[in-house]
C-alpha cells in the first residue's frame, strides 16, 4: 500500500524485537469476538487512478459556480482568490504542521497568526483578535457566551442575523439557559434599529447585530451601541462578508465591544460550506475572557523576537471544566489563506475590491428592479448583496427554475426561513467582482421571462 | 530523509567549522533566514492584486456608512508575498520534514491525492445553498463517507456537521442530554477519567453538566469498581477515551458500558485514538452510544498548523433521533436531500438543533473519503496494525532507557507512554523534548496525560518506516544518556532551532497580541529588553 512504509520483513523483525508472535498478540486486550469482527459492504484498497476516477465522477454531478452565472451569498461569498494563495498554503511546512505547541520550531505558523490577528483587529476596528474559530456561526455563539461571562447577565437580543447563526445560538442557549429574544427580518427597507433598541433592558447581556444584515441592509451600529451601553449591555457585531469592511466603517469604531465574522470571503473559496474560519475581535480589556487560541509576542533566551500561544490559562487543556470554551483547534490553514489574500490586497486593494463589488451590485440591482413584478427591498443602501421581492412568487420555486436554465440566481429566503410565509417572496442576490456584465444580463433576461 | 545520510556528517567527524564566525550583516545565516512582519515589510502604493476596472463611487444611500480612509493594512506584491510566506514556512517543522510523534494527535502522512480531489471545481467551487439538484455529487460524498463511518464503527447513524473533535464531543453530549430530557430524566453529572483530554470536562461543563473524575487503576485503565460505585440516578453518562490517553485499550469497556446503561446513563467515547483500532474493532460492539471521529487524525486530513479539523459523531440507535441538523437523506425518488430547518419536523422531529452554519467541513469530507477509498477496508486494518506495531517497537526499544509506567502491563496500542522517573534531578521531560528538536525531530506530547509524572507520549503512526523509527530511537537513547550524564547543555536546548526557548511568562504577563508599531527587526534584542524591564 502506497502510504505504508513497513515491509513484511520489517514487520517480522519488529515483532521479534517486541517479543510477540503475531500482530494480534498486541491487540490481546480487546475481547474475543470483538477483535477482527467482519466489516461488510466496504471496498478493498484502490490505486490512485481508480480513486481519482471515482471522485471525479462525483464532482461532475455538481454544477460548479464557474460554469454558471452565479449570484449566491447569504453567508458564503464567491471572490477571486489569487493563485499564489493556494500555492502557498500547500507548502508542506504549513499544510502538515501541528498546532504550534513547540514554538521554537513553529515560528512560521506563529508569526502568520500574529499577522493575522493584527489584520483582523484593524479590519474590525477592535483592539485585539484571536487566532480564528471554526466559522462565523460558532464564533457568533462564542461571542454571546463571552458577553454573558463579562456582564453576568443572561438576556440576549438578536437582530436579523443569518438564520443558521441564530439556530446555532438557540441550540446552545437551550443548554446554557440564556434567554434569546430575536427580531425576525421582514421584507422592508428598515433594518430594525429602533425595534432592537426597544428590546434591550437591564437583563440584556448583549445585542447581536449583523452588519450588513441577512437581507443586505446596513444597521446603524453606532446608535445601537449607544443604546446597549446605556443599559450596561454589550454590542456584538457580526460580519459575514468581510469585504464589506473595505467600504463600511469598522464595527469597532462604531462602538461594538465584540466583533465576530466569517472570513471565508478572502482566500478560502466556497468549498460547499466548509472548512471556513471564524473571525473574533474584541476590546483589549476582555482579552482574558476570549475563547480560542491567542498568539502573542515575546523573546527567546537570546533576546530574539518570537511568538508563542499565550493566555492559555483560559483554555481547556489547562483549565479543564473551568475553561472559557471547549474549543481546542482554530482554523489555522484557512486563517493563513485569509491572511495571504489580505496581504496581497492591503488596505488600498481591499478598498478597490469593495468598491468594485458595490458598484457592480448597485448596477445589477437597478436592472433587476426594473423587471415587472420585482421590487428592491434595500432602499436604505446595501454593499454587494440585496434582497428582491418577487411579487406573487415563491422565490424558492423561481430559483429552482432558474437553476434548470443554468443560472444560480440567489438564495431564496424560504430555504432559510421555511416557517415564514412573509419572506417566501424574498430572493437574496449577491454580486461580486466575479459576476460579469454578461452574467448579470443573463440573470435579468431569465428572471424577466420566468416572472412574465 | 528517513535514514542516516551516509555521505554527510557523521558523529566521528566532530563539530563542524573552525572556531567562532563573524556575525552576518543581514542577520540571516546561510539558509537560516529571518523574516520581518508584513507591517515592517509592506507598504502603501503597491498591491498584489490587479483589477480589470476602476472602482466605482459609493452610492448615496450608503454614504453615511462609508469609511473615510482605507483600512490601515500593508500590501505586498506577489513576488514579495511569495517570498515572505515561503521564508516563514521554513521556520516550521512538519510531517513532510520528518517524524512528528505527538501522542494523541496522530500526525500521519497527508496524501496529496486528497488535496487534489478536494480542489476539483465540482467540490471546491460550489455554494452550500445551491439548489439541491445542482449538488447531488456533493451530497453523495457526504452519504458515502457517512456509510464508511457507520460501518467501520458499527454504529447506527452519524452527525456530519461538527467542525472538529471538541465540537463533536459537544454534539455527542448534547445528543445524550436531549435523549435523557426526552424521557423526563434530566441528570446532572458526567463522569470523566483523570487521564481524559481537557476538552472532555470542558465540553461537559459547557453543556451544563457538573464534572466528576473517576480514578485509574495501577495498570492505567478506568477503575471499573470506582465507576460502578459512583453510578446512580444523577449520572447522565461517562466520557471514556478508548484506546485511552495512556495508549492502552480499555479492556473493561463492555463492562463499563453495561454498568452505565444499567444505571440509566449513556456512554460517550472520545474517538481521538480511533487510528489504533480502525478496521480491527467496532466501538459499537463495545456498547458505545456516541463517538466523535477526528477526520484529521485517523483519516489523514491535514492539520494545517492547527486546523481546520472535522469531527463527525457516530451515534447509537438510541441517540440517532436526537442528532443535529442538517443531514442528508434520500427521498422516495432516490434524490439526495439536505434536511435543514425545512424538513426537520418530518424527518428528525427530536433533533437537538443546529450546531453550525451550512453542512460541515466538506473540504475534509472529500479528503477523508479519498483516503478511505485508497486504503479500502483491508488497508485501514493494516493502518491500525502498523500503527500499533510501530508504537510497541518504540516502547520495547526504549523501556530500558526510560521508565515506561505501564510497560509491564502488556502491549500498548498506537502510542507508547514514558515518564521522567529515570531522569536525574534537575533534568526534566521538557529537556528531552527540546533536545529532540536539536536532533531534528518534533517532540512527543509532553506532560499529558496528567496521571503520569513528566509524561512523554510517543505516537509514531503507521506512516513511519522502520529506518525512521530506528533513527528516532537512537536519538532518544542519546538524549536519555546525556541527561543521565548530567549534560548541562541539554537544559538550554534547543540550540539549532530558529529560536531558543521562548519566554512564555513574559508573553502572558503583558500580552502583545497585535502589532502596534513598536516592534523591532527580527533577530535583534527587542527594545524593551534593552531598556531593562
Amino acid at each position: 500500500m502506497r502510504y505504508l512504509p513497513l515491509t513484511p520483513n520489517d514487520r517480522s523483525e519488529m515483532l521479534a524485537t517486541i517479543g510477540a508472535d503475531t500482530v494480534d498478540d498486541l491487540f490481546r486486550d480487546v475481547p474475543d469476538g470483538v477483535l477482527n469482527a467482519e466489516i461488510s459492504g466496504l471496498p478493498a484498497h484502490a490505486s490512485e487512478m481508480a480513486v481519482e476516477r471515482h471522485m471525479k465522477k462525483l464532482a461532475a454531478k455538481n454544477l460548479s459556480a464557474a460554469d454558471a452565472p452565479f449570484f449566491l451569498g447569504a453567508g458564503a461569498y464567491r471572490h477571486h482568490v489569487p493563485a499564489s494563495v493556494d500555492h502557498l498554503i500547500q507548502r508542506g511546512e504549513f499544510l502538515t504542521a501541528y498546532t504550534p505547541y513547540q514554538p521554537e520550531i513553529a515560528q512560521g505558523t506563529l508569526q502568520v497568526l500574529f499577522e493575522f490577528q493584527t489584520q483582523v483587529a484593524r479590519l474590525f476596528g477592535t483592539d485585539i483578535a484571536n487566532a480564528s474559530m471554526y466559522d462565523g456561526s460558532t464564533a457568533c455563539w462564542e461571542a454571546i457566551a463571552m458577553a454573558a461571562r463579562i456582564t453576568r447577565r443572561d438576556g440576549v437580543v438578536i437582530g436579523p442575523i443569518h438564520p443558521h447563526y441564530l439556530s446555532t445560538a438557540k441550540t446552545m442557549a437551550k443548554f446554557t439557559k440564556d434567554e434569546i429574544r430575536e427580531l425576525s427580518p421582514a421584507l422592508i427597507a428598515d433594518a430594525g434599529d429602533d425595534a432592537m433598541i426597544d428590546m434591550i433592558d437591564d437583563k440584556t447581556s448583549c445585542v447581536v447585530v449583523q452588519y450588513p444584515d441577512i437581507l443586505g441592509r446596513i444597521p446603524d451600529l453606532a446608535k445601537i451601541a449607544d443604546a446597549a451601553h446605556d443599559k450596561g449591555a454589550l454590542l456584538v457585531a457580526v460580519v459575514t462578508e468581510p469585504v464589506a469592511l473595505g467600504l463600511l466603517e469598522s464595527p469597532g469604531s462604531l462602538g461594538a465591544d465584540i466583533v465576530v465574522g466569517e472570513g471565508q470571503s478572502l482566500g478560502v473559496g466556497l468549498n460547499f460550506g466548509g472548512p471556513y474560519l471564524g473571525l473574533f475581535g474584541a476590546r483589549e480589556k476582555y482579552a482574558r475572557q476570549m475563547p480560542g487560541r491567542l498568539c502573542g509576542e515575546t523573546v527567546d533566551a537570546d533576546g530574539k523576537r518570537g511568538f508563542v500561544l499565550t493566555l492559555s490559562t483560559r483554555e481547556q487543556h489547562i483549565r479543564r471544566e473551568k475553561a472559557t470554551s471547549n474549543i481546542c483547534t482554530n482554523s489555522g490553514l484557512c486563517a493563513l489563506a485569509f491572511s495571504i489574500h489580505m496581504t496581497l490586497l492591503g488596505g488600498e486593494g481591499l478598498d478597490k475590491l469593495s468598491r468594485i463589488n458595490h458598484a457592480r451590485a448597485v448596477k445589477a440591482a437597478g436592472k433587476l428592479a426594473a423587471i415587472d413584478g420585482v421590487e428592491l427591498v434595500n432602499e436604505g443602501g446595501f454593499f454587494n448583496e440585496f434582497t428582491l421581492r418577487l411579487v406573487g412568487h415563491d422565490a424558492r420555486e423561481v430559483a429552482l427554475r432558474m437553476a434548470k436554465r443554468g443560472i444560480l440566481s440567489g438564495v431564496a429566503l424560504s430555504r432559510l426561513y421555511p416557517d415564514s410565509l412573509d419572506l417566501s417572496e424574498g430572493l437574496v442576490v449577491c454580486v461580486t467582482e466575479t459576476c460579469s456584465d454578461e452574467d448579470v444580463d443573463a440573470l435579468v433576461a431569465a428572471l424577466a421571462e420566468e416572472l412574465a | 530523509m528517513n535514514a542516516p545520510n551516509k555521505s554527510g556528517w557523521k558523529p566521528e567527524m566532530g563539530e563542524a567549522g573552525s572556531g567562532p564566525v563573524a556575525k552576518t550583516a543581514s542577520g540571516d545565516a546561510g539558509l537560516a533566514l529571518e523574516e520581518a512582519l508584513i507591517f515592517e515589510l509592506g507598504g502603501t502604493g503597491k498591491c498584489g492584486v490587479d483589477f480589470d476596472e476602476e472602482p466605482g463611487d459609493v452610492s448615496p444611500a450608503l454614504a453615511k456608512f462609508a469609511r473615510k480612509a482605507p483600512v490601515d493594512l500593508p500590501a505586498l506584491t506577489e513576488p514579495e508575498a511569495v517570498r515572505h510566506y515561503t521564508r516563514l514556512s521554513r521556520q516550521n517543522y512538519a510531517i513532510d520534514l520528518g517524524p512528528f510523534p505527538l501522542g494523541s494527535c496522530t500526525m500521519k502522512h497527508n496524501p496529496r491525492l486528497n488535496e487534489a480531489m478536494a480542489r476539483l471545481p465540482g467540490f471546491a467551487d460550489i455554494h452550500p445553498l445551491q439548489p439541491m439538484d445542482t449538488v447531488q455529487g456533493a451530497y453523495e460524498v457526504i452519504e458515502q463517507l457517512a456509510d464508511w463511518l457507520c460501518k467501520l464503527t458499527g454504529m447506527e447513524a452519524v452527525a456530519m456537521s461538527p467542525k472538529a473533535g471538541a465540537h463533536g464531543e459537544l454534539c455527542g453530549i448534547l445528543a445524550i442530554r436531549a435523549a435523557l430530557e426526552a424521557r423526563g430524566d434530566a441528570r446532572e453529572v458526567i463522569l470523566v477519567p483523570e487521564s481524559a483530554h481537557g476538552t472532555n470536562p470542558a465540553t461537559a461543563a459547557f453543556a451544563g453538566y457538573r464534572v466528576e473524575n473517576i480514578p485509574a487503576t495501577k495498570d492505567g485503565r478506568v477503575d471499573l469498581q470506582a465507576l460502578k460505585d459512583r453510578l446512580g440516578p444523577d449520572v447522565a453518562g461517562v466520557m471514556i477515551t478508548n484506546p485511552n490517553t495512556c495508549g492502552l485499550f480499555e479492556r473493561d469497556m463492555k463492562a463499563i458500558s453495561d454498568a452505565v446503561h444499567a444505571a440509566g446513563g449513556l456512554v460517550y467515547c472520545d474517538g481521538a485514538n480511533f487510528n489504533a483500532i480502525v478496521g480491527k474493532v467496532r466501538p459499537g460492539d463495545l456498547g458505545v452510544d456516541a463517538m466523535h471521529i477526528n477526520l484529521h487524525k485517523t483519516f489523514s486530513t491535514p492539520h494545517g498548523g492547527g486546523g481546520p479539523g472535522s469531527g463527525p459523531v457516530v451515534l447509537s440507535e438510541l441517540l440517532a433521533p436526537f442528532a443535529p441538523i442538517p443531514f442528508v437523506r434520500r427521498d422516495e425518488k432516490g434524490r439526495l436531500r439536505m434536511v435543514e430547518e425545512r424538513g426537520a419536523k418530518d424527518h428528525l422531529p427530536q433533533t437537538f438543533g443546529r450546531m453550525t452554519a451550512f453542512h460541515g467541513q466538506m473540504g475534509m469530507f472529500t479528503r477523508a473519503l479519498t483516503y478511505m477509498l485508497s486504503h479500502g477496508v483491508d488497508g485501514l486494518r493494516q493502518v491500525a496494525e502498523d500503527a500499533v506495531l510501530n508504537a510497541n517497537y518504540v516502547l520495547r526499544s526504549l523501556e530500558g532507557d526510560l521508565d515506561a509506567p505501564f510497560g509491564d502491563a502488556g502491549p500498548c496500542m498506537h502510542e507508547a507512554l514514558f515518564s521522567d522517573e529515570n531522569l536525574p534531578d534537575g533534568f526534566s521531560t521538557l529537556d528531552i523534548a527540546k533536545g529532540l528538536i536539536d536532533e531534528g525531530f518534533h517532540p512527543m506530547t509532553v506532560y499529558f496525560p496528567l496521571v503520569v509524572h513528566g509524561a512523554m507520549l510517543v505516537e509514531p503512526t503507521e506512516t513511519e518506516s522502520k529506518a525512521g523509527l530506528d533513527r528516532f530511537i537512537a536519538s532518544m537513547k542519546s538524549l536519555t544518556a546525556r541527561a543521565k550524564a548530567e549534560d548541562e547543555s541539554l537544559k538550554s536546548a534547543p540550540h539549532y532551532a530558529p529560536r531558543r526557548r521562548l519566554d512564555e511568562t513574559r508573553a502572558a504577563r503583558k500580552p502583545v497580541l497585535t502589532y502596534k508599531g513598536e516592534g523591532v527587526p527580527p533577530g535583534t534584542p527587542s527594545l524593551s529588553e534593552i531598556g531593562g524591564s
